[in-house]
């Protein structure tokens, strides 16, 4: 008896308790992502050299803007340009290899504790694709050839 | 340049507090003045004992230098790496603002022409020997060439996994007109050993971190390519001084080799008698592993699993028409580009529309000198209207020809030179 009283009342207040649940889910995600990351900045209006410029990618540096995104942004791009980190592609392991390299022959310094978040966020927002053996033709921009030369 | 990207830095800096200035004012200037500190903490204590560069960020005028062709596609800023779209790449002779750019450190921010050395010294010179400008170009004989030179890298973006370094697509190549003298000369004029072995440049470019005394590239090549008739120290590219980002006032070259060892802002060559080992001469730095091995593979980075890569292998380039040209139906089209392979010569070249199934020849020229590229062209007639892809595939004396696919795999994604390709619609 008392299990279908349970039942009964359960199938009552479930929309509720789910909506509540939604709710504080909605409510977390907000403040979490904004507690952990910088707000993509306004997209600038001039575009034209970058491709895929979205609200997901830092404006300055190119770099995809994640959990880890601020360490990134201050340690690595001290040396070197962010476009050596958005035009490649590597696992975890291969991104470490690329940072004892860079400690052993370029002069970076002992990364301590940022060097898992590092890592993370590298090895979440840069992984490897799998292209085979050669990707496709990008599709062009097409234009009509009329004079020819 | 260094002042420059001082000025980028010092912006960077200022977007960073600018940052979001929608919403969530207070968590964002927290966030930014964190990020700023951050910086200041890294730059007072980590590195207290380095001069430190300022931070690298996308600056918001093009950091190509003044007189380069805006369409070229910037890879790095800092270091300054760009390459050429094959469409650009149709002239003869590369054009200064045509030719990709590729530095491995700083640009020198001083240079005086007057009072510009070279100095040839090393285990195997007999005397070490310094020379002015002005006695390079009157002690010796003038020579011209035109070499091509191209990136060991390029294609680089097509190896999967990606190797270390720029992505470059197939535009870190170019082929310009050089004038001064032979490397031969020079060093003969210092007198060479017998035990010499390999000759080593150095540069006046400073490296990325700043340190003092830290050389960004010190690359060579074997005596046997250095003593080359077309082994050049040149003052002149296309007839004018060499454009600052290209190694004004003197650089070294080397055609068909990879272009890392075609030094710029040359102060010093070494005559060694060993291989040389300067920076980047080492670990699989422009170097292949020795046996095949599958891709992504982890081998040691030593002498036992890895050599250095001598001549760049067989290569073509489409540079006309540009990729994406809707073409009316009927007429042929005309299709054109170069074609190169290291210390060899290029003896056939072929075009595809078929992916490879048939293979039509083209009209191919002789190179001017050695170590130049080489002319070719075609008309092609389409069957159809419709999606067509065009190829194109060079073979070298030896009868190599380039690979369809990427070929072998390497830690350093290096010579790729699979064949290029271009997308054409009849309509």
């Amino acid at each position: 008896m008392k299990e279908k009283i349970r039942q009964r009342n359960w199938h009552k207040i479930k929309p509720v308790v789910f909506g509540l649940a939604a709710l504080f889910l909605i409510l977390l995600n907000i403040t979490t992502s904004h507690s952990r990351q910088p707000q993509p900045s306004l997209v600038r209006k001039d575009l034209s050299r970058r491709e895929t410029l979205k609200d997901s990618l830092d404006t300055k540096t190119g770099l995809i803007i994640a959990p880890g995104f601020a360490v990134v942004s201050t340690t690595c791009v001290r040396c070197h340009s962010p476009k050596l980190i958005t035009e490649k592609r590597a696992t975890r392991e291969g991104w470490l290899a690329t940072i004892r390299w860079m400690q052993q022959t370029q002069g970076l310094w002992d990364l301590g504790k940022d060097e898992s978040v590092i890592l993370d966020y590298l090895a979440k927002n840069y992984a490897p694709k799998n292209e085979g053996r050669r990707p496709l033709l990008k599709t062009p921009e097409w234009y009509k050839l009329t004079n020819r030369q | 340049m260094k002042s420059e990207e001082n000025k980028t830095g010092a912006k960077s800096l200022n977007h960073t507090t600018g940052l979001n200035r929608r919403k969530f004012i207070f968590k964002s200037a927290r966030m930014a003045a964190f990020t700023w500190g951050w910086g200041l903490f890294a730059n007072r204590t980590v590195r207290a004992a380095q001069k430190l560069a300022s931070p690298a960020t996308l600056p918001d005028k093009s950091p190509l230098p003044a007189g380069k062709h805006p369409d070229l596609i910037l890879l790095s800023d800092k270091p300054l790496n760009a390459e050429t779209p094959p469409h650009l790449l149709d002239d003869a002779v590369t054009p200064a603002d045509k030719l990709f750019i590729r530095n491995n450190g700083l640009e020198p921010t001083t240079i005086d022409v007057k009072t510009w050395t070279l100095t040839i010294d090393g285990e195997s010179v007999k005397k070490n020997t310094v020379f002015t400008l002005e006695d390079l170009k009157k002690k010796f004989k003038h020579y011209t060439y035109q070499l091509v030179h191209e990136c060991a890298g390029n294609g680089r973006s097509e190896f999967s996994p990606a190797g270390r370094g720029n992505q470059w697509t197939t535009g870190g190549v170019g082929c310009c007109e050089w004038t001064g003298v032979r490397l031969r000369d020079v060093l003969e004029a210092a007198g060479i050993k017998d035990d010499a072995v390999y000759i080593g440049y150095y540069g006046k470019d400073t490296h990325l971190s700043g340190k003092p005394g830290e050389v960004p590239i010190s690359r060579g090549v074997p005596m046997r390519k250095a003593l080359e008739d077309e082994a050049l120290i040149a003052w002149a590219m296309n007839g004018k001084d060499i454009p600052l980002v290209h190694g004004y006032p003197l650089r070294v070259l080397f055609g068909g080799w990879p272009a890392s060892t075609s030094g710029k802002w040359l102060t010093r060559i070494s005559i060694r008698n060993k291989v040389h080992d300067g920076a980047k001469m080492n670990g699989h730095d422009y170097r292949l592993p020795i046996h095949p091995i599958a891709p992504g593979a982890r081998i040691p980075e030593d002498n036992e699993h890895f050599r250095i890569i001598e001549a760049m292998p067989v290569k073509s380039l489409i540079t006309y028409p540009k990729t994406g040209a809707q073409v009316a139906t009927g007429k042929p089209l005309e299709v054109r580009g170069h074609a190169w392979v290291g210390d060899l010569q290029v003896k056939e070249m072929h075009t595809s529309i078929d992916f490879g199934a048939t293979w039509q020849k083209c009209t191919l020229k002789e190179p001017r000198n050695r170590n130049c590229w080489q002319h070719w062209t075609t008309q092609i007639n389409f069957p159809d209207k419709g999606y067509y892809e065009v190829w194109a595939r060079a073979t070298d004396s030896n009868n190599k020809m380039q690979p369809m696919l990427v070929p072998a795999w390497n830690p350093g994604g290096y010579l790729n030179n699979a064949c290029h390709r271009i997308a054409v619609e009849i309509i």
